[in-house]
């Protein structure tokens, strides 16, 4: 068990502790705005984490450069879907306002 | 060591199952689909877990085909469930 594994079991460890705070988030907050929020905080930085601690698992550099390519395309991901799910919520409120 | 990872997609299964509960109560279709967009970053996770916990390296390229594949669901969810006039014209 080296210094990196230990790292590593740390950042899974905060990545996971955001995933559970996502979900809790999605299932708590009142309207659908803020579990957006709650979805991005998941997105960005609990995968970001978890990527972090693989890399410090892994260290070899392929697999390192692969892995912050595919959290670089959840972060882009998220933030375009994020966008048109909130342009979408804001239609639908613009529709039929007396339903809010 | 690889135990750790695979405890951790396990806990990371189980916020997937307790966010399939937003979906059967979700009350408008766009609760819906934000948490099918949770699930699809948490199965993403998942997926990089279980890369690492069992020495698959395909499983990686799993994950980016998630990703990939989430970005399109939502793009073609917001097109079908446009409203009527886009942009808030009357």
């Amino acid at each position: 068990m080296t210094i990196w594994n230990i790292f590593s079991i740390l950042f899974c460890l905060a990545g996971g502790a955001f995933f559970l705070a996502g979900v809790v988030g999605m299932l708590r907050f009142p309207d659908a705005m803020s579990r957006l929020h709650a979805l991005t905080k998941a997105d960005n930085l609990g995968l970001g984490f978890i990527v972090v601690g693989l890399c410090l698992r892994s260290l070899v550099v392929p697999v390192i450069i692969k892995l912050l390519l595919i959290w670089l395309t959840v972060l882009l991901a998220s933030s375009t879907a994020c966008f048109l799910v909130g342009n979408y919520i804001l239609q639908e409120a613009e529709e039929k306002p007396q339903e809010n | 060591m690889h135990h750790f990872y695979l405890l951790m997609a396990m806990f990371l299964f189980l916020t997937i199952l307790a966010g399939l509960l937003r979906v059967f109560i979700g009350p408008t279709k766009a609760d819906r689909m934000l948490a099918a967009q949770l699930f699809t970053t948490t199965g993403t996770a998942i997926c990089l877990l279980l890369a690492e916990a069992l020495q698959l390296d395909g499983v990686r390229d799993t994950a980016l085909v998630f990703v990939i594949l989430s970005i399109m669901a939502v793009a073609a969810f917001v097109r079908r469930l446009e409203p009527k006039n886009p942009g808030g014209e009357p």
